[in-house]
């Protein structure tokens, strides 16, 4: 009897403890998607279009850094900002040499050419760099630290930081900013903020740029943890895709929240079902909120999208 | 002040102005009239760059602007005031009024002249002031209208194109807005081109006229001339037709 009592007990203290483990890795990969979800939301929300390579931006993050790291012997803390510098700078070449030729810019022609735009970046990092994959180092150690009977790495923590200050800086630039404002404007009436003065093309070439520097910076935060090889951005960038219609495409806490709990629920189901599921979680979440919600889980029938 | 000289504009096919020309002095008051679909918003329009001439030409102070993009005409001085006030809706009253003010803030203004203007927009339309804080689409449609004079008067233009600011608005509020024209005209000198169905308002308050008739100015003259003409009655003015500047 008590000794069954004992085990019963202990077995509830571990499943809590699983679960807290569960969570927290959860939430730092949910942050990721977080991040490449409100890439997805800005671009949509300036120009209607889902752009179907921003996991490669991703992947670009995570290959350049490595690329900076160990071919141009750079440290850490210049090989980021410089991953992320280039990254941007494709993001504002795709727009320019891909999307604003587009003689007729119907939303099929767009989507074929954001996926050949994927297509192609991917395939170049290929040829660069091969089919390796590849392992960044920590930004600080990977000495677990153990809260609540559950471990964390260093680099979860760098993860949720980020994240939170990649968030704030965001929420102040298209708030308090009088660029993003008029970024807000255009997605909001194009005519009249022409008629302000406001560049639109400016304005949609700047929201790719933005996109590019948010999924560059996921990438190098997340490849610590997971890897990187030159077709991580096929998944993240469908899970980041998820995030962003679970927010119904907003680009503020909406979204964050849809990354968050399609990482949690990702890693609760890897975890207590089997890792087997993991993937397929998010593509069931994604049909149940297009077939349920189109607008989003928060979002109400028109919401407000910056 | 603006010239259009044999201006010609095409929608793909559509033919919607033939040979239009047209003149405002410096300071003047000058009111477009016409029915539905006669071509005033697409003057206005070939004027901001949003829908260029196909042929003709505009000039702003004897220089040509035919060609420039709508952000190049604000930064020449040309503001528009578009149908339909297209405020931007999720954006407070504040926020609307900074980004009429978008190009000054790019050319690096200095900032207390832009709050100046600010200031000055809150003396012409003391309801924006109590509003400031409230979005844009929240407001009423009076509110609106003031809201979109407020934000084009931010860029500090010498010319103002108002499109049908009476539009479903009450005669008070269109005398309100009306006596702001006015007042603008007379503090700071802004020349004015308005497009109006409310003929009858839109003489008295004007200089002179042009009435369009399916893309073709088919007269023009002083305001007292053209509130007199058996033709501008008939159409415009008439007891008949009171529904068309009613509405
Ligand atoms: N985008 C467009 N494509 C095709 N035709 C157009 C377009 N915009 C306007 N038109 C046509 O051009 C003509 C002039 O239109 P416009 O909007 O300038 O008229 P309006 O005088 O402003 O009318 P309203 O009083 O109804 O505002 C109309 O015949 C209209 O159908
Ligand atoms: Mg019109």
């Amino acid at each position: 009897m008590k000794v069954r009592e004992f085990l019963c007990k202990k077995r509830k203290t571990m499943q809590f403890e699983q679960i807290l483990q569960y969570t927290f890795s959860g939430l730092s990969t949910g942050a990721i998607y977080a991040l490449i979800g409100i890439g997805f939301s800005i671009i949509f929300t300036a120009t209607g279009i889902i752009n179907f390579a921003q996991g490669e931006f991703v992947m670009l993050g995570g290959m350049l850094t490595l690329f900076f790291l160990e071919v141009l012997k750079l440290p850490l803390w210049a090989a980021i900002p410089s991953a992320v510098a280039v990254s941007a700078l494709a993001g504002l070449l795709f727009e320019r040499l891909a999307i604003r030729p587009l003689r007729q810019p119907t939303p099929l022609n767009l989507v074929i050419v954001t996926i050949a735009g994927s297509i192609l970046i991917r395939g170049l990092a290929m040829l660069l760099w091969g089919k390796d994959t590849h392992a960044i180092p920590p930004f600080t150690g990977d000495e677990p630290i153990s809260i609540a009977g559950a471990t964390i790495l260093p680099q979860h923590i760098w993860i949720l930081a980020i994240t939170l200050l990649i968030i704030a800086v965001n929420k102040f630039f298209f708030y308090h900013t009088i660029s993003g404002k008029a970024m807000r404007a255009c997605s909001y009436n194009r005519r009249a903020a022409g008629l302000v003065g406001i560049d639109v093309h400016r304005m949609v070439l700047f929201s790719f740029v933005i996109s590019s520097v948010l999924g560059s910076l996921a990438g190098i935060i997340v490849a610590p943890l997971t890897m990187t090889a030159y077709d991580v951005g096929i998944m993240l960038g469908l899970k980041g895709f998820c995030a962003a219609i679970i927010g119904g495409m907003s680009s503020g806490m909406a979204t964050v929240v849809g990354g968050l709990i399609l990482g949690v629920l990702e890693s609760l189901g890897a975890g207590l079902i089997s890792s087997g599921y993991k993937d397929a979680i998010a593509f069931i979440i994604l049909l149940l909120i297009l077939f349920i919600r189109p607008q989003g889980l928060f979002g109400k029938a028109e919401s407000e999208r910056v | 002040m603006l010239r259009l000289k044999n201006i010609n504009t095409y929608y793909g096919k559509v033919h919607a102005l033939k040979n239009v020309s047209l003149h405002l002095g410096e300071g003047e008051i000058v009111t477009l009239i016409g029915a539905n679909g006669a071509g005033k918003t697409t003057i206005l329009n070939t004027i901001s760059g949003v829908t260029p001439a196909g042929g003709g030409e505009v000039l702003f102070r004897k220089e040509p602007v035919t060609t420039l993009t709508p952000d190049r005409i604000v930064k020449y001085g040309i503001s528009q005031v578009p149908e339909g006030r297209q405020v931007f809706k999720p954006l407070s009253v504040e926020d609307n009024l900074e980004l009429g003010a978008y190009l000054r803030y790019r050319s690096r203004e200095d900032r207390s002249a832009i709050r100046r203007d600010m200031a000055q927009v809150f003396t012409l339309f003391p309801r924006l002031e109590e509003r400031r804080r409230q979005l844009a689409g929240t407001m009423s449609g009076g509110e609106q209208q003031m809201l979109a004079i407020g934000r084009a008067l931010m860029a500090n233009p010498k010319l103002l194109l108002l499109d049908e600011p009476s539009m479903g608005l009450a005669p008070l509020v269109v005398q309100e807005i009306f006596r702001v024209l006015e007042r603008l005209r007379r503090e700071n000198g802004v020349t004015v081109l308005l497009v109006e169905q409310n003929a009858k308002a839109a003489l008295k308050l004007a200089d002179r006229g042009y009435v369009l008739e399916t893309g073709k100015i088919i007269l023009e003259g002083p305001s007292e001339e053209l509130r007199e003409n058996a033709e501008v009655k008939r159409a415009y003015l008439g007891k008949d037709k009171k529904e068309i500047w009613e509405r």
